[in-house]
């Protein structure tokens, strides 16, 4: 029996066929030219059939899709068959180029010409080139990159997914998610985590299996096995039975002895917000503002983001909603507001830092999240991502008491912030642990990348290490006034149910995760005692490597195994 | 050579989706169609059936664009895609 192991990011045990994710279309060679035999308009016409396959391929999906993906869609299907495009490509089929280079060649173009454009255009740019892969893939006759489209369910394989592929991922189609790159904090665990879908990511070799191949996919122990046998069935049905009782949280976060922790969720809209609230969730501590200004080429006005914070508050009447302030740049760029062209966008001009180069967005943003307060029965909390000093949390406080705001707080995602806790709380009210950034900061480590994953990983005692100084940092401001300002985790750390018992081990006051995850934390959470959390986070502290930590708390927790974790 | 102006009503402009149904409604016509912003020369017109040339036009709501066509039946045809553009597309 064949087993492949990785990274268990997103528990579940579950059986199930291969599909693989298509490679990306490799480039046609620079110079590639058409073969003796053919003629330039016999070339011509196969890339017009092609461009047309495409076009149709694009035009379905676009009529069963719905809403902001569906105008999407109809207009790259547009693109497919557009005259700027295929002009210039036929123009370089005529000068003897192979009709797969053409094509590449002209979708460059036509691409740069859309990125010089700025703004709403410049993002058209990737549709244009996602269009010229597909033409290819059509010329070559293999398959259309992105997620394969299957009437059965089945497991995708793939080397990892990009933010894009959330939009096409269908969660009654796909089963769990396999990746040969990856960490646990890249966007296929995410994804996997919020779709509740077991995941394993970092499996080396995955991408050699062959599409139809049945395999059993444990996504707590990071395995991948092969051609499943009586115990694999066994146990992938008692989990059907376990996530049936897992899937309940009465909304009382807290340790066996009666320690409260309150447990909240992460939330991207309102949609989001009532399926917290559903799900238990004792508020939110994590509200992604960015959901609001994702996909547009100007500032949403004020009214428009009244309505859409208003619907996050009024699912959680009388509880706390921590409000994120926007978080653009790095991975999430906005035309209006962050330079695409920085050589280092995650260490550039993002988060709180698109206040100064900017002006004038977060005011407004402050604005519309106090009217939309005003009159809610929330508690509204403000935070700022993004912040490495006193002097911004300061600043940031100060912005918000001018918009009436009263409960201002900072992110620490930055090992500064964490190091100077205590000077930082003395501006502002609360703090909030972004520990993937956190992570990605701490270890030098982008999140994205597959061959980092290891160094990427919350486990790292680096990172617990930054965790506990904040901890350290709060109660030593606490001291001076005789009460310790809450320090929250945000990150996708809190969603592991073992390290949530290590976090409130290290002294952090609240959780926050994706409402899929609440249950399995809270499970773990209540059969541990606070002085158990003490001694596993010393444990964790204390060990060489992150693989170490996670091993040694693991073992303490047998409960973990037969809830399937 | 015909020639009408249209005042461009989409909100957001001749993007997205106004520009999609624009470009498909010439792309069914016989005839070819160019269009250009009202201060440039008909030189530098582009093929109206091209989203990604509509697109990098970059006309605003209430920009004045100016479409050509010959041959049979451009008049008609101009006509209709003038009422077309002085539509707001995006609000359907």
């Amino acid at each position: 029996m064949q087993i492949f192991s990785g990274v268990g990011v997103s528990p579940g045990r579950i059986i199930g066929s291969v599909r693989q994710m298509p490679k990306p279309v490799s480039e046609p060679a620079k110079g590639e030219r058409l073969a003796e035999s053919t003629t330039p308009d016999e070339a011509a016409v196969l890339l017009r059939t092609a461009s047309r396959a495409v076009h149709a391929e694009l035009k379905g999906r676009s009529e069963a899709a719905q809403g902001a993906g569906k105008a999407v869609l109809e207009s790259t299907a547009l693109m497919a068959t557009d005259p700027l495009l295929i002009k210039g490509a036929v123009k370089l089929i005529n000068a003897r180029t192979s009709a797969e280079r053409a094509i590449w060649e002209s979708g460059a173009s036509v691409a740069e010409m859309l990125h010089n454009l700025g703004g709403y255009m410049a993002e058209r740019a990737a549709d244009v080139l996602d269009v010229r892969a597909r033409i290819v893939a059509e010329l070559r006759g293999v398959p259309a990159p992105g997620i394969p489209h299957s009437d059965t369910p089945f497991i995708l394989v793939g080397e990892d997914l990009a933010p894009a592929d959330t939009a096409t991922l269908d969660p009654s189609k796909v089963m769990a998610l396999v990746t040969s790159g990856g960490g646990p904090q890249s966007h296929t665990a995410i994804i996997a985590r919020a779709l509740g879908l077991p995941a394993v990511v970092a499996a080396v070799g995955v991408d050699e299996l062959d599409d139809g191949t049945e395999v059993y996919v444990d996504g707590a122990a990071g395995t991948v096995t092969v051609g499943p046998g009586p115990a694999e069935v066994a146990a992938a049905e008692a989990w059907v039975a376990l996530a049936a009782t897992l899937a309940v949280f009465d909304g009382n976060g807290g340790t066996a002895d009666g320690h409260l922790v309150p447990l909240l969720a992460n939330v991207g809209g309102a949609a989001d917000a009532i399926a917290a609230a559903e799900a238990g969730a004792q508020g939110v501590g994590l509200l992604r503002t960015e959901f609001c200004f994702l996909g547009r080429d100007t500032e949403p006005s004020i009214d428009e983001q009244v309505a859409a914070y208003r619907g996050v508050f009024d699912a959680f009447p009388g509880k706390k909603v921590v409000v994120r302030t926007l978080d653009a740049g790095a991975d999430k760029p906005l035309p209006f507001l962050t330079d695409a062209t920085e050589p280092n966008p995650a260490l550039g001009v993002r988060g709180y830092r698109t206040d100064t180069a900017s002006p004038g967005v977060l005011e407004r943003q402050l604005a519309a999240i106090a009217t939309a307060a005003d009159g809610s029965a929330a508690d509204v909390w403000v935070m700022a991502p993004m912040i490495a000093t006193a002097e911004e949390a300061g600043r940031f406080a100060a912005q918000c008491a001018a918009a009436g705001l009263n409960t201002p707080g900072v992110m620490v995602e930055v090992p500064s912030a964490a190091l100077m806790a205590e000077t930082i709380l003395r501006e502002v009210d609360f703090v909030s642990l972004g520990t993937n950034d956190l992570t990605q900061y701490a270890m030098a480590a982008d999140r994205q990348l597959g061959p980092l994953a290891a160094l990427n990983n919350p486990w790292q005692p680096a990172v617990l290490q930054l965790i506990r100084l904040t901890v350290v940092g709060a109660r030593a401001e606490g001291h001076h006034t005789g009460e310790v300002k809450p320090v929250g985790v945000c990150g996708e750390a809190a969603a592991d149910p073992a390290l949530a018992v290590v976090l409130v081990g290290l002294g952090v006051s609240t959780l926050s995760m994706t409402a899929r995850s609440l249950s399995a934390v809270d499970a773990v959470l209540s059969r541990v005692t606070l002085d158990q959390a003490k001694e596993l986070a010393g444990l964790a502290l204390a060990a060489a490597s992150a693989t170490e930590a996670r091993a040694a708390v693991r073992a303490h927790l047998p409960m973990l195994d037969g809830l399937g974790l | 050579m015909h020639e009408r102006k249209a005042v461009i009503a989409s909100r957001i402009g001749l993007h997205a989706r106004p520009a999609g149904i624009f470009a498909e409604a010439v792309g069914s016509l016989t005839i070819e169609v160019t269009i250009a912003l009202e201060e440039e020369s008909a030189e530098d017109a582009m093929d109206a059936s091209s989203i990604l040339s509509l697109m990098s036009l970059g006309a605003a709501n209430g920009d004045i664009v100016v479409l050509r066509a010959e041959g049979a039946g451009a008049e008609e045809a101009l006509e209709a895609l003038v009422a077309l553009l002085e539509t707001d597309l995006d609000a359907e």
